[in-house]
């Protein structure tokens, strides 16, 4: 199977989420100091990529199949969680992501917070960073390790994760503020339908089916599943026109 | 609520998120497929549309939900 989906997979997924820890991260760091708010950071990310580092050759020992059906499960499941938030996003019946408002209101908390004495570490900043970066982190180290453990590639699907984060961080550098005009929506409606395709593709071969053109079919599904989710936004829609 | 039954609902959520019949109903369509595989039915063709079915309900349910 070409590796070329399992960066693109893993580059969006982590894009989209180093764009959400870059607004709680920017937040903190231009109203409280940088010094406190990147330990924050630092720390997340010891802990973030010792997770990948030991949990990525523990999944590659798994027997092929048995790891397919494993990880074909959770990233059906993963997947399905994003594409359905995506589609209630884009039909909205959920408000978008507003990365601008979202600043806002983590400067508002940074401001109200009781300050560090000077020289001392601020473990407001350090916490919020440190917290911020791990959660949004660890939906990354999941893709990777589910994704790249299962083509037994975690070296390259961390590569491209990483790729992700220094690409947002370098924009985050430049506009000196949240990238709210990153089309978050759709990029999540791209990792959801890659995530619940290949998620589909490896459980049905992990329990012993055979797909007809092999890894041939995989682009055939990535259209099915995209072509039927655009199908039900245009329907959520359409009904949530009928009804106004 | 003790730091276990936390650490539990944090990866509850995490992997199953918020729309429990939507993973329920894909959990019992992966175990279908295995079935039909195993008594000799190449069922490669049930998980697909059946996803897009689910997707639809759930996201019709919400569609509903929000008019309430």
């Amino acid at each position: 199977m070409s590796p070329a989906y399992l960066i693109l997979a893993t580059f969006l997924a982590c894009a989209v989420e180093s764009v959400e820890a870059l607004t709680i991260v920017l937040a903190v760091g231009t109203t409280r100091g940088w010094r406190s708010t990147l330990y924050g950071v630092g720390a997340a990310g010891i802990v973030l990529a010792a997770s990948t580092a030991v949990l990525g050759p523990a999944l590659t020992s798994i027997p092929i199949d048995s790891l397919r059906v494993v990880v074909g499960a959770l990233l059906v499941l993963f997947g399905l969680q994003w594409l359905h938030k995506a589609i209630l996003r884009a039909a909205g019946l959920k408000a978008r992501r507003d990365e601008a408002a979202a600043f806002g209101r983590r400067v508002d908390e940074a401001e109200r917070a009781p300050r560090a004495s000077r020289g001392e570490i601020d473990w407001y900043s350090f916490t919020v960073s440190f917290k911020g970066v791990l959660l949004e982190g660890l939906e990354v180290v999941f893709i990777v390790l589910t994704f790249g453990g299962a083509q037994h590639r975690v070296p390259l699907a961390a590569a491209a994760a990483a790729g992700a984060v220094l690409l947002v961080s370098a924009a985050g550098v430049v506009v000196h503020g949240p990238l709210a005009r990153v089309p978050e929506n759709a990029l999540s409606f791209a990792v959801g339908v890659m995530l619940t395709s290949f998620g589909v593709f490896w459980v049905a071969e992990g329990v012993g089916a055979h797909w007809p053109e092999s890894d041939g079919s995989l682009p055939a599904i990535v259209a099915f599943l995209l072509g039927g989710s655009l199908a039900i936004v245009a329907l959520a829609r359409r009904v949530e026109g009928a009804t106004a | 609520m003790s730091y276990a039954a936390r650490f539990g609902r944090f990866w509850w959520r995490f992997v199953v998120g918020d729309d429990v019949p939507l993973a329920a109903g894909a959990a019992a369509t992966i175990g279908v497929t295995a079935l039909l595989v195993a008594m000799g039915v190449n069922a490669w063709w049930l998980l697909p549309p059946s996803l897009l079915v689910l997707l639809a309900a759930s996201v019709l349910h919400a569609s509903r939900a929000a008019r309430r």
